[in-house]
């Protein structure tokens, strides 16, 4: 190579700039010693195995089958990258592929991309999008959408012109029309609404996605928990022309909140507009069936400056663990989850609903999620409670302060009948 | 029906084509719950056709797509800028702890005490790693953390009375940097690569002025060169009250060797997957932490985790001029366990050893392949190295053509046509984890190659010959969109 040591080929960094001392680093651990440290470090944190959990608010707890971790783990899924060459990336592709069909018939959309980093920059990714579209800068955003989705949205607006006002909701827990009618005009780029909502409250949009098209407008909607479709109306079905969701129900753990799986589907007369990679039918030169990556010329490698979105890669392995379990779910699994996560926390909450003390703010129809009331903080509440090893919900009035005193809580399929009568009895107990 | 290929490769369907009506693998709690109806206005009229396989079917199905892909783990992948080295499987177990996977980010403060430690403490590794004074870990992806970092800027300029308009970027550049400005509404002004594959300060001095906002540049850079002008450049862009934002992209060719932030740098994303060993996954999830001075600290999003005097951990939502969120919840978690196990496994000399090998994989391959292929920087080589297909082209073979022939020998092809200031390049990028075995069985291939497009070119042109499909036809695809399956 004629170079006599490493160091000699590191001489285009001028001597200056070099760093002449090791870096302020631990010092290596074995396989064993990490095993202990991670182990030690994850144990300071309670989990969903241990403790009983009544935790929703866009992150959910859901049966993993079995094989979804065995198959994800594949070295041939996990350590492949972007399938630019598709001659052997044909895994990655189909499974994409079957990834957005599944996605498409979920929400009732007609395309869907390969997948966006999570439902909040999902949603607010598809609001860029519909005020690209048509050309408008109002957004009017419903005070029910996730609050922290809310936050990466206003973020995400950077152009000074654009404005987002708030519809805010009923007393069932929907969005209030009478203000949204006042508020929508011929400068409203797009309506973004939530359902199931940051309450759990399941509402039809039928007649908010008429209203919004009368004026020129989109609905965007946002859901953040894609079970809840197994029963109820789908997006596509009232009219939604951006349909977002967080999927990270389907088949990934929870995280401490990320990764997650931004769904993102659109109708067919807007997928020139839409972000992200997408992966489309074709042929080989045998004239057999294949998939590539496709339209990329909407995109950042291509395009630069005039993308549609920076976005580079979607998140692959994630959109896998979605596939793969809404496979082994299938078309009847689906609907049976979405049924019992129906039925067992609106079971949950009209039994709640009786203990003295509690009461229900919202009241609509709820999916797995709902907000009680109680007479004082419920701070307190919750800390005695997890003497218990319980975690009862979530405080909303850091985000809504008109709801103090109030819980949001969630019932899936992982919460037994032994951990809901517990969470009963610590209710009893403390109020 | 599905028939056994040469290798054992298997035809397998869509999933939607093997379904059956009935069919389902789901195992479910029978529940004492009665059957609720949903009310007529909020019911679903049709059921999503999702598949209806059984359990084996599925595992089937997964593990033969999974076959059809090639991967790190089954051989060497050089594909420039993309940093495919080993990723070592203790991450995946790590991670997959019951008490950081099945953690759900509202849990009250005092039950994520361990999640918010190792965020906590690969803030401080990331910190010091770039020679900054803090770091996010917020960010979803490495174009995500451009996008933080990019309103970052806006923020701190605002603040000091000015935002500016347009923001320089050189033509080397990855596609994200602009796509994030333009985002961001900033304007982008280019700037040309030097004769010798750099950065010129003279240049950058033209260019400067105070409408502009700052230099994103990428260092060493998609050439693979470091800039040695970088500490002048930076000196310009500052005097002018503008800012320097790193693409970290290229962080494995400088652990422990150099620091951004030493360098002049303001501030700098890295890619985890890249640098800190987090799978690909066959295209994310990604995590993109952003690092900066401490000038930039006050604007970076919020919430920030720190550490109290008792030693618990908080987190904290007061930093009125922060840009706010960029993401729901703290960012990729599952990642940050992963990168946290990998700087944990390596520790100082262990990062910069894998920065040492890295280069010199990179200048071994170059020094074994400069003589069949054109390189148009022959100087300086980091971790990647760019060749073109200059050489091939008088036999009518192009760089699209030799990825491709690749393939028939076992490899995946090195990022091509990127830069784009080099016509038909080639970007091979080693990594430290290859063998010199794997090089030289790597370099024999390119060899061998480079003499068949001289004697054979239409064995090039049709190729590959060995794969489980031929070229696809991508016009195809773009012209007549299939982008589901129709029932």
């Amino acid at each position: 190579m004629g170079v006599a040591s490493v160091d000699e080929l590191f001489s285009s960094i001028p001597e200056a700039l070099r760093l002449k001392r090791a870096l302020h680093l631990p010092s290596p651990l074995s396989e064993l010693e990490l095993r202990n440290h991670l182990r030690e470090i994850s144990r300071k944190n309670a989990h969903g195995e241990d403790w009983s959990v009544f935790l929703g608010g866009g992150s959910y707890s859901h049966y993993i089958p079995s094989p979804v971790s065995q198959l994800l783990t594949r070295g041939e899924f996990l350590t492949a990258y972007t399938p630019y060459q598709p001659e052997i990336s044909q895994g990655t592709l189909q499974a994409i592929f079957e990834y957005q069909t599944m996605v498409c018939e979920i929400l009732g959309m007609e395309v869907s991309n390969a997948s966006h980093y999570d439902g909040s920059t999902g949603t607010a990714e598809a609001t860029l999008m519909a005020l690209a579209i048509t050309k408008r800068k109002k957004i009017l955003a419903a005070r029910s959408l996730h609050p922290e989705y809310r936050e990466t949205l206003a973020t995400y607006v950077q152009d000074p012109k654009v404005r987002i006002e708030e519809i805010s909701y009923t007393s069932e827990g929907t969005i209030d029309r009478s203000q949204l009618k006042r508020l929508m005009s011929q400068d409203v780029g797009c309506v973004v609404a939530a359902t199931p909502n940051f309450f759990g409250i399941i509402e039809d949009l039928t007649d908010v996605a008429q209203m919004v098209h009368d004026a020129g407008g989109l609905l965007v909607t946002s859901t953040t928990e894609p079970f809840a479709l197994g029963l109820f109306k789908s997006p596509g079905e009232m009219g939604v022309d951006i349909a977002v969701a967080e999927g990270q129900s389907f088949g990934n753990t929870m995280s401490f909140g990320g990764p997650g799986l931004g769904f993102f589907a659109t109708k067919n007369k807007y997928v020139r507009a839409m972000p992200g990679r997408l992966v489309g039918e074709t042929v080989d030169a045998a004239g057999h069936r294949g998939y590539v990556l496709t339209l990329a010329t909407r995109e950042q490698h291509i395009r630069r400056e005039k993308a549609s979105s920076n976005i580079c890669t979607n998140v692959a392995l994630c959109a896998l663990a979605a596939t793969i379990t809404m496979t082994l779910l299938g078309k009847i699994g689906y609907q049976e989850i979405a049924q019992m996560n129906f039925d067992r926390a609106t079971d949950f909450k009209e039994r709640l609903s009786k203990i003295a003390g509690i009461r229900v703010p919202l009241t609509g129809t709820t999916f797995n999620e709902f907000v009680i009331q109680t007479g004082e903080d419920p701070q307190k509440l919750i800390e005695s409670l997890l003497q218990d090893k319980i975690i009862a919900g979530i405080p909303l009035v850091r985000w809504y302060p008109e709801l103090k005193n109030s819980l949001l809580l969630c019932i899936t399929e992982m919460n037994t009948d032994e951990q809901m009568e517990k969470l009963i009895q610590g209710l009893k107990r403390s109020l | 029906m599905s028939s056994g290929q040469r290798g054992f490769q298997f035809d397998e369907p869509l999933s939607f084509e093997i379904s059956r009506e009935g069919r389902s693998s789901a195992s479910l709690p029978k529940y004492s719950q009665k059957v609720r109806e949903v009310p007529p206005s909020l019911k679903r009229s049709q059921p999503a056709r999702l598949p209806q396989l059984s359990e084996l079917e599925a595992i089937r199905h997964f593990t033969r797509l999974s076959q059809w892909n090639f991967s790190i783990d089954t051989n060497f992948y050089p594909l420039g800028s993309c940093t495919m080295k080993y990723n070592p499987r203790i991450n995946e177990e790590t991670a997959r702890y019951t008490g950081f996977a099945h953690v759900h980010p509202y849990q009250p403060i005092s039950t994520v005490q361990g999640c918010l430690q190792l965020v906590h403490e690969l803030e401080a590794y990331l910190t010091e790693i770039a020679g900054m004074d803090a770091v996010t870990l917020q960010p979803a992806a490495g174009a995500h953390g451009e996008l933080t970092g990019v309103l970052v800027m806006r923020a701190y300029l605002r603040a000091q009375g000015n935002p500016r308009k347009k923001i320089l970027i050189p033509d080397s550049a990855h596609g994200t940097n602009p796509a994030t400005c333009s985002m961001a509404d900033y304007d982008v002004v280019q700037i040309r690569t030097g004769k010798e594959g750099r950065l010129s300060a003279s240049l950058v001095a033209q260019l400067m002025t105070d409408e502009i906002a700052g230099l994103m540049l990428t260092n060493p850079s998609t050439l693979g060169l470091f800039e040695t002008e970088i500490r002048e450049i930076a000196d310009i862009v500052h005097a002018k009250g503008g800012l320097v934002y790193g693409d970290g992209a290229n962080m494995n060719a400088l652990l422990g060797k150099a620091r951004p932030g030493d360098l002049g740098i303001d501030l700098l994303h890295y890619n985890l997957h890249k640098t800190f060993t987090t799978p690909h996954g066959g295209g994310g999830p990604g995590s993109g932490p952003l690092a900066v001075k401490k000038s930039l600290a006050p604007f970076l999003p919020t919430p920030r985790v720190y550490k109290r005097e008792n030693g618990s951990y908080d987190l904290d939502f007061n930093h009125p001029q922060s840009i706010g969120r960029v993401r729901a919840f703290l960012g990729n978690f599952g990642m940050m366990v992963r990168a946290y196990t990998y700087i944990r496994e390596m520790g100082p000399e262990g990062l910069k050893r894998a920065t040492e090998l890295a280069v010199l994989n990179a200048n071994y391959i170059k020094s074994r392949l400069r003589e069949y292929y054109h390189l148009p920087f022959g100087e300086g080589t980091m971790h990647e190295v760019v060749f073109s297909d200059k050489k091939q082209k008088e036999f009518h073979v192009s760089t699209l053509d030799i990825a491709k022939r690749l393939m028939d020998f076992g490899y995946h092809p090195p990022t091509i046509y990127f830069p784009l200031v080099i016509f038909g390049a080639l970007m091979i990028e080693p990594t430290e984890t290859e063998s010199k075995e794997t090089l030289d069985s790597f370099c024999e291939a390119m060899i061998q190659i480079a003499k068949e497009a001289r004697e054979q070119p239409e064995l090039l042109q049709k190729a590959p010959h060995n794969t489980r499909l031929r070229r696809l036809d991508e016009a195809k695809a773009a012209r007549e969109l299939k982008l589901r399956y129709s029932f």
